[in-house]
């Protein structure tokens, strides 16, 4: 009965990071100026790392949670880079 | 679904709440994503995915897998840890630069440079402006 019920709130809780990435998705594609879309790339990412410790949780494998830890790393280096992007024009000064 | 049959009620039922809770919370900042108006506004509404709701799925992910091991398994503190400090390093770096686009463009919404700065500027320059000449 409980693994049914943790079966069934995990399945919920993937529909809804899935929906939460639909809404960011939206956004970077129609956002109206190039800073909405970093910002949105940047929950996308984080949705992405929630989506894949969800998909640990369910199947119990241990090997999901490395991959959600490379992902938080490089999509903080890839958001400071976007964001330097659009303060100077360039990455590298 | 083979873990769950191995877990122990209270710790599938805390799982359960727990990843519901994390991924209603990222839900509500996705849509506040989608219906806030500027970008300033915007710029709040994700750290509701990032603040609890990762908080409530890593620690639906502790209880889990330190039932399933029968041991205390808190690596994923790691992941916490890293998400609250670089969340905020992004956010105030890209909303900087979204301030400077926008003075840029000189657009009438954003507030101007700080009173310190203009202070200083018309420290430098006391005579030209409002006093009118003498003689």
């Amino acid at each position: 009965m409980t693994a049914a019920i943790l079966l069934w709130s995990v399945i919920a809780a993937q529909a809804m990071l899935v929906a939460a990435m639909a809404c960011y998705a939206y956004r970077v594609i129609r956002g109206p100026r190039a800073q909405d879309r970093v910002l949105c790339l940047d929950a996308m990412y984080v949705c992405a790392m929630l989506l894949i410790l969800t998909i640990g949780i369910r199947t119990g494998s241990a090997i999901y949670f490395e991959a959600a830890l490379i992902i938080s790393v490089l999509g903080f280096v890839s958001s400071i880079a976007l964001a330097k992007f659009l303060m100077r024009g360039e990455v590298i000064e | 679904m083979t873990p769950a049959e191995n877990l122990p009620a209270w710790a599938a039922l805390l799982t359960a709440v727990l990843v519901l809770l994390g991924a209603a919370l990222t839900l509500v900042g996705a849509i506040g994503t989608l219906r806030f108006g500027s970008f300033f506004e915007r710029v709040h509404a994700p750290t509701l995915g990032t603040s609890w709701g990762t908080g409530a799925i890593l620690l639906a992910s502790v209880v889990c897998f330190s039932a399933l091991g029968s041991r205390p398994i808190v690596h994923e503190i790691m992941i916490g840890v890293f998400i609250t400090i670089t969340t905020p390093v992004t956010l105030m770096l890209l909303a900087r630069a979204a301030l400077y686009r926008d003075r840029v463009e000189d657009d009438a919404n954003v507030p101007p440079r700080t009173m310190l700065r203009r202070r200083s500027v018309n420290a430098a320059a006391p005579e030209s402006g409002d006093e009118p000449p003498r003689g």
